[in-house]
């Protein structure tokens, strides 16, 4: 389940022209919550707030519907997100592996901890369960790249290299 | 010239081959076949072919060189530089290099297993409809429906004695003719892909080495059901697999295996993807149609069951990947044939996830009732770094530990259950005289206690508790009681809760206590940890009669806390350690503790 912190969301203008082509997409479509929240987070990165008025109101739910099923599923974000994700797999070979010592490591030096983004929106760091490559354990991505057989000196190359790549 | 290829090059492109490049590799050969125009200079076709996942992701990118005069040979981590030389060494010159070439243990770790579920992965191109063609593809539901009655291939299920692989073990036939019998025009078929448990994957390696063959064996479920729609429920961290099982369905429409009147055999059957969000608990059946029908996937009771009441209020059958890929080939070569395979209770083979602490990590595909030793030993190679066996962690959360006394036990869904452990759905952890068995304990329960719904107070409350137990033991602030505590309590929320996670969730502590219960005695009463493993109990200090001044403590010191020189018995300054655990892990003697 997700922890993630309904609090204080941001109230910045959101163009929700992406969110209507989502719903017209999934309109007919039995069961298309899901599929509506996942389209409108690719689009945006997380779930906007009046995105998700906008979901209650087209497809007749209650809002409180909707944020029942976004704070249950681990995937959903209510607040946006960093533009590079890192994750770390804290799976069950990961952790025989020593997975702990490579988040703790990254905790220490982003100064961020698990599901927080750094004021810069440069990161968000978040401890996954498993990503299906055990074989390579302990793991780490970030966006899209995996690198395998982590050690704490390889979190250094790794931050050193993406703190020189452009924030977008 | 043939149209057949002459020479086939296989890249292994699953999500290991891919994150160890194997793309650039791709494309490296690509370009360099291009530039020699390799066709004219040797005579023959040359593909290049993007295979899946072929279980050895360790030794990644591995390439295959099938040529029909020197037959296969194997490089395993090919760079993309290597490349030319492959080509102009072996296909040019046809002189395979050498010392280039995996050693013997890949052959040995391909030859002891036998491949049925995972026949095409890693062989085939998992985006060619021509190359499943080629490989039988579409006979079995073609003969279903062509020469059998529903009812004739459930009977042929049920006698081949399939159990489901997604970790229960139920007849597969059995489930099958209860949905069959349920009274309603519209029924459900889902396929279970959410693959939740940590440390499992192969259902991800044939949903991305060989998607064709479920949707094969689902179209034979449909047919035996009379169900004529389906989902195929992916959970969302599996990108990979499901942009090629969604490639696989959109071929499958346009050449009429999929839809209305399939080859015009008078049968329907429509499919798509349902991508999971991330809750180990949408695996449990009944959490998973609630997750489908766009609901929080919470656990109902049952009955009633899905065969009865299910998806939308309809019958609906579900069943684990692994358990439609074995449909197929029990149609295609006959129940009797799948029946000789395995042991009494258990037929046929079964995928298992082999990690940790392991020679060759990797996927195996193993006859039932081989030795969970033989699995450690004879396949993958045996114990990393000379170390020490301490246990086999199977089945996931909800399994438990095997430790060496019990290694001989054989890999069936009994014998797993009878030695404290359970199949689950295969994953094997290794784990090595570095590995704290408390420390496991919790770290499954934090798993368990994070994934709980929250629906019943047992799995819910008493999680935490127990979790907070294990948190002080490791800490070293353990009580005399607690081990009588959490055996009790593991006992109670097994019989109290709901679904399979709060039933199987106490497993891990439980089995760790039965077999390791000095190492729990000596965290509480000692404050000890005996693996050196509980940071809040180690001493952080170099015994200097079992060093041998290597120096590999010093190498892997990110923070400059070894004094080291050759020569030199390692010491190590507490002062500047930061407890990172690098210098212990590097420590191949022990030394460090
Ligand atoms: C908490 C929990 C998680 C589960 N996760 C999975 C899973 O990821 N994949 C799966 O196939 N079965 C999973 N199962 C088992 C399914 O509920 C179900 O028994 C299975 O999919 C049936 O398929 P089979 O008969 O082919 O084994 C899980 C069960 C529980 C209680
Ligand atoms: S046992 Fe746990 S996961 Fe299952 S329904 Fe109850 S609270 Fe939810
Ligand atoms: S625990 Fe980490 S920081 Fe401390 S000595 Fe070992 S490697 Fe260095
Ligand atoms: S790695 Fe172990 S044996 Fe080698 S120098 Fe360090 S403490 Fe000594
Ligand atoms: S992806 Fe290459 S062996 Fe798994």
């Amino acid at each position: 389940m997700s922890n993630a912190p309904a609090e204080a969301l941001p109230t910045e203008e959101v163009d929700l022209s992406y969110a209507n082509k989502v719903i017209d997409k999934y309109l007919t479509l039995p069961g298309n919550l899901m599929p509506v929240l996942q389209g409108i987070q690719d689009e945006y990165g997380f779930v906007p707030k009046p995105a998700i008025d906008l979901v209650a109101e087209r497809l007749n739910v209650y809002p409180s519907q909707i944020y029942g099923v976004l704070t249950f599923y681990a995937q959903f974000h209510l607040k946006p997100r960093g533009r590079f994700i890192i994750r770390v797999c804290v799976g069950t070979a990961c952790h025989v592996q020593g997975a702990e010592r490579i988040v703790e490591t990254f905790f220490e030096k982003l100064g961020i901890g698990h599901a927080e983004t750094s004021p810069d929106l440069r990161y968000t760091f978040e401890k996954v369960a498993c990503l299906g490559a055990c074989g390579m354990a302990p793991l780490a991505m970030v966006n899209d790249d995996t690198f395998g057989k982590m050690t704490v000196q390889k979190v250094g190359e790794i931050i050193t290299e993406y703190n020189q790549r452009p924030l977008k | 010239m043939g149209a057949q290829a002459e020479i086939k090059i296989l890249i292994c492109q699953g999500t290991g081959g891919i994150s160890a490049g194997a793309r650039k590799v791709e494309s490296e050969f690509r370009k360099v076949l291009d530039e020699k125009g390799i066709q004219a200079v040797v005579g023959k076709r040359c593909d290049v072919i993007n295979t899946g996942c072929r279980g050895l992701c360790a030794n990644d990118v591995l390439v295959d060189i099938v040529d029909p005069e020197l037959g296969r040979v194997t490089y395993d981590f090919v760079q993309p530089e290597e490349v030319a030389q492959i080509i102009d060494e072996h296909i040019v010159k046809r002189s395979p290099i050498e010392k280039r070439k995996a050693k013997p243990y890949y052959n040995t770790f391909v030859d002891s297993q036998m491949r049925i579920v995972m026949s095409g992965c890693g062989q085939i191109d998992p985006e060619s409809l021509q190359a499943y063609l080629e490989e039988d593809g579409f006979k079995a539901i073609e003969k279903c429906v062509k020469e059998m009655k529903p009812a004739d291939v459930i009977d042929e299920v049920k006698k081949s004695g399939l159990r489901g692989r997604g970790g229960g073990g139920f007849p597969t036939g059995m489930k099958w003719s209860f949905c069959a019998a349920s009274q309603g025009k519209q029924k459900y078929l889902i396929c279970n892909a959410d693959e939740g448990d940590p440390g499992a994957f192969m259902d991800r390696s044939v949903l991305e080495g060989d998607p064709y063959c479920i949707i094969e064996g689902m179209m034979i479920a449909a047919y035996a059901i009379g169900c004529t729609k389906g989902y195929v429920y992916v959970r969302a961290e599996y990108p990979l697999a499901i942009d090629r099982l969604q490639k696989a369905l959109d071929v499958c429409y346009q050449k009429n295996y999929l839809g209305h009147n399939i080859q015009g055999w008078g049968f329907d059957f429509d499919l798509i993807i349902k991508k999971g969000a991330g809750a180990f608990v949408c695996g449990e059946e009944t959490a998973l149609m609630a997750s489908i029908e766009g609901e929080r996937g919470m656990p109902r009771p049952r009955p009633p069951f899905p065969a009865v009441k299910g998806l939308w209020a309809k019958p609906t059958n579900i069943n684990n990947v692994e358990t439609f890929a074995n449909v197929r080939h029990i149609i295609n070569k006959g129940a009797d044939w799948y029946g000789s395979l395995g042991t009494d209770t258990t037929k046929g083979t079964k995928i298992f996830a082999v990690t940790g602490k392991v020679k060759h990590t990797g996927l195996v595909e193993v006859p039932a009732g081989m030795t969970v030793r033989s699995v450690i030993y004879d396949v993958c190679g045996g114990i990393a770094n000379n170390r020490k066996f301490k246990a086999v962690q199977a089945g996931g959360p909800s399994g438990g530990c095997i430790p060496s006394e019990v290694l001989d036990t054989p890999v069936d869904y009994d014998s797993l259950i009878k030695a404290g452990a359970m199949m689950g759905s295969g994953g094997l952890v290794v784990m090595d005289e570095t590995t704290c068995m408390v420390d496991v304990a919790r770290f499954f329960l934090t798993f368990t206690r994070d994934e709980s719904c929250g629906k019943c107070v047992p799995c819910r409350i008493g999680l935490k508790v127990m979790l907070d137990i294990l948190e002080r033991i490791t800490e070293g602030r353990g009580q005399a009681g607690d081990i009588e505590t959490l055996l009790e309590m593991g006992s109670t929320i097994k019989k109290a809760s709901l679904c399979g996670l709060g039933q199987t969730a106490p497993n891990p502590i439980l089995s760790t206590i039965r077999y390791f219960r000095h190492e729990y005695e000596a965290h509480i009463n000692d404050k000890r940890c005996p693996s050196n493993c509980c940071k809040e109990l180690l001493l952080w200090q170099v015994v200097e009669d079992k060093c041998v001044k290597c120096g590999a403590c010093f190498k892997a010191c990110p923070s400059d806390a070894i004094v080291w020189e050759k020569g030199q018995i390692a010491y190590l300054d507490k002062e500047k350690c930061t407890k990172c655990k690098s210098c212990y892990d590097a420590c191949r003697f022990m030394a460090i503790e």
